[in-house]
């Protein structure tokens, strides 16, 4: 990278933050950021759809009720109906079960084999290193979108397969994020000084490492599920990511393409749902990013 | 320069080769025969022989990997299931107009996003900033095809200013590239503006500052100049980013190009097709990328003499 290192000149921190601890200085840090706290608040209502979807919303979403098809925002459908007489609202209430699934499933593929590779990467270095890059180059030579489709293509449609394709093509970055950490950590005074009393290379790594490269992995888990439910939107509005009557954002909007002519709501509206939920996400993201790894720029 | 230019085009074959590996192995992890898998479903089992023997699908996998490369290296991408074409011919149809969209857009983000992060950089914390941030992060954060959808409600079928979809005039480009532009400008944006923060609180621009230059000249010479690179480097990044937003953008528009072509096959198991137009996909980002680097040289001197 360039050289990237913190100006002390553009840093708001306070003097009597100074006597603080780093993780202490950053949770305060994120207390004031009013952005973080206002894509906090997204969040919390997002996943409060998500749990309290049977609640909120009586009766099955995807039970087609073809005499109110298509009708527009009403008392009885407060945001219309679809083409098949489906209230929008239930299915993008139910919608949000599963794009919440989607983001959690790809990020947890992603830190499941992206964390371990990457310590190990970055720790061993040499020839197991020389191999893991090669192979993160390979796959990072296709941009991310492209590449869970080709596994879509590969693996076929639906909710599982779109998991595990966008969870496969989020690896790498984790890859590379990590054994970046890493690598500056292992030159550490207290690592090297681990190793010189002989502490196993495993305690080394979890004890010492790891807990030094929480924060941008935890800022990178938030950005990352933005991503997830962008990806696994445009999968389903291609018709090859989740299929119906499922409820999902994407493919919603993927048919309401047919009807937008004369009504646009049955498109507007999931779209909506799709941009709250990223933007609740890359706001958090942002000031966790802010707060507790201020070296990175975007 | 001429030893420069060498090392980074020597860099880009062993990934190159990686490219290839993946795509070679995509259609061996599928399950099922892989000539079966190339010829389609539809395909008479004399159809599939031919296949078979072609592709040398009966020899060791080494052997195949290796007249796979062979036949790559003759831009032999086999036969689509789909329409019984030349995969290249296909390619080589919709390229130029995935090309010219993609360019489009990036000229577009590239004339909005840097002079906004200039700008928003140039008065921190004003109203203008946070304009820029809030109008970025929404960029980020808005699905690319329901901008298209919005866009084309609002500008073809509500205003009636624009056609909806399709292609041939300069007007049937403009809402594809502003929507995909959106996507890109956002980050472009922010990129700027935090590398713009960086440089302006350097010493040198304090003492261009205390000679009493004017500050366009500052911001313009000393500072933009000195933020270019990351910029660039984030630029070269977003055109990964552009490409896959296109296959979505193409989808939206109707826009034939390769974007549209991938999902038509993966939706029709052609999958000749698929591994053709991913390939290329995957050498267009690659030679982007070499083209950034390549910038790198002519925007920073130093670095051509590491």
């Amino acid at each position: 990278m360039n050289n990237i290192y913190i100006n002390t000149k553009n840093n708001d921190i306070e003097p009597d933050e100074d006597v603080k601890s780093s993780s202490g200085r950053g949770w305060a840090k994120l207390k004031r950021n009013k952005a973080a706290l206002m894509g906090g608040i997204f969040l919390l209502i997002y996943i409060g759809c998500a749990l309290g979807a049977p609640i909120l919303f009586r009766g099955d979403p995807s039970a087609p009720n073809l005499m109110d098809s298509l009708s527009p925002p009403c008392a009885k459908y407060f945001l219309g109906t679809d083409e098949l007489g489906r209230s929008i609202l239930g299915r993008i209430l139910y919608g949000s079960r599963v794009s919440l699934m989607i983001a959690v499933g790809v990020v947890g593929v992603g830190l499941l084999f992206g964390v371990p590779i990457g310590l190990i990467s970055g720790y061993y270095r040499g020839k197991t290193d020389f191999i893991i890059q090669r192979f993160t180059d390979m796959m990072l030579a296709f941009p991310g979108f492209l590449l869970a489709l080709a596994l879509v293509a590969i693996l076929g449609v639906g909710l599982e397969n779109t998991v595990i394709s966008i969870g496969i093509s989020m690896v790498p970055l984790y890859i590379r994020l990590v054994r970046g950490c890493v690598l500056t950590i292992r030159e550490e005074v207290y690592v090297k000084a681990a190793r010189a009393i002989g502490t196993k290379d495993r305690h080394i790594i979890l004890r010492h490492i790891l807990p030094n490269v929480l924060a941008p992995i935890t800022v990178q888990t938030s950005l990352g599920m933005g991503t997830a439910i962008l990806f696994a939107a445009g999968l389903g509005f291609l018709g090859i990511g989740v299929q119906p009557p499922t409820p999902e954002w994407g493919s919603m909007l993927g048919s309401a393409r047919a009807y937008m002519m004369g009504k646009p709501h049955v498109a507007t509206f999931p779209g909506i749902a799709i941009f709250l939920a990223v933007l609740s996400f890359n706001l958090l993201g942002d000031g966790l990013r802010d707060a507790f790894d201020p070296r990175s720029k975007i | 320069m001429l030893n420069f230019l060498l090392k980074r085009l020597l860099a880009i074959i062993p990934v190159l080769l990686g490219i290839t590996l993946l795509l070679f192995f995509m259609l061996r992890m599928l399950p099922g025969d892989p000539a079966q898998v190339l010829a389609g479903q539809m395909a008479s089992p004399a159809d599939v022989e031919i296949i078979r023997v072609q592709m040398g699908l009966d020899k060791p996998v080494y052997i195949q990997y290796a007249s796979f490369l062979n036949r790559l290296v003759h831009l032999d991408l086999g036969v689509s299931a789909r329409t019984q074409n030349p995969v290249i011919e296909e390619i080589w149809a919709k390229l130029p107009n995935t090309v010219l969209l993609a360019l489009c857009a990036i000229t577009l983000a590239c004339a909005f996003g840097i002079p906004a992060g200039v700008i928003a950089a140039v008065r921190p914390y004003s109203w203008v900033d946070y304009l820029v941030t809030i109008a970025s992060l929404f960029g980020i954060s808005m699905p690319v095809f329901w901008l298209g959808i919005m866009l084309m409600i609002v500008f073809s079928i509500t205003l009636q200013w624009l056609p909806a979809g399709g292609i041939g005039t300069w007007k049937h480009l403009v809402l594809p590239s502003v929507t995909l532009a959106a996507f890109v400008v956002a980050f472009i944006a922010r990129m700027t503006r935090s590398c713009m923060l960086e440089v302006l609180s350097q010493d040198y621009v304090t003492t261009a500052r205390s000679k009493g230059l004017k500050e366009k000249a500052i911001i313009i010479k000393h500072a933009l100049k000195n933020a270019l690179i990351p910029i660039i480097t984030v630029v070269g990044l977003q055109f990964g980013l552009l490409l896959g937003g296109a296959v979505l953008t193409e989808t939206v528009f109707a826009w034939p190009g390769l974007g549209r072509l991938i999902v038509d096959s993966i939706l029709a198991r052609d999958y000749a097709m698929i591994q053709g137009s991913i390939l290329i996909f995957g050498l267009l980002y690659t030679l982007v990328n070499l083209v950034v680097d390549l910038t790198y040289a002519f925007v920073d001197p130093r670095i051509r003499y590491e």
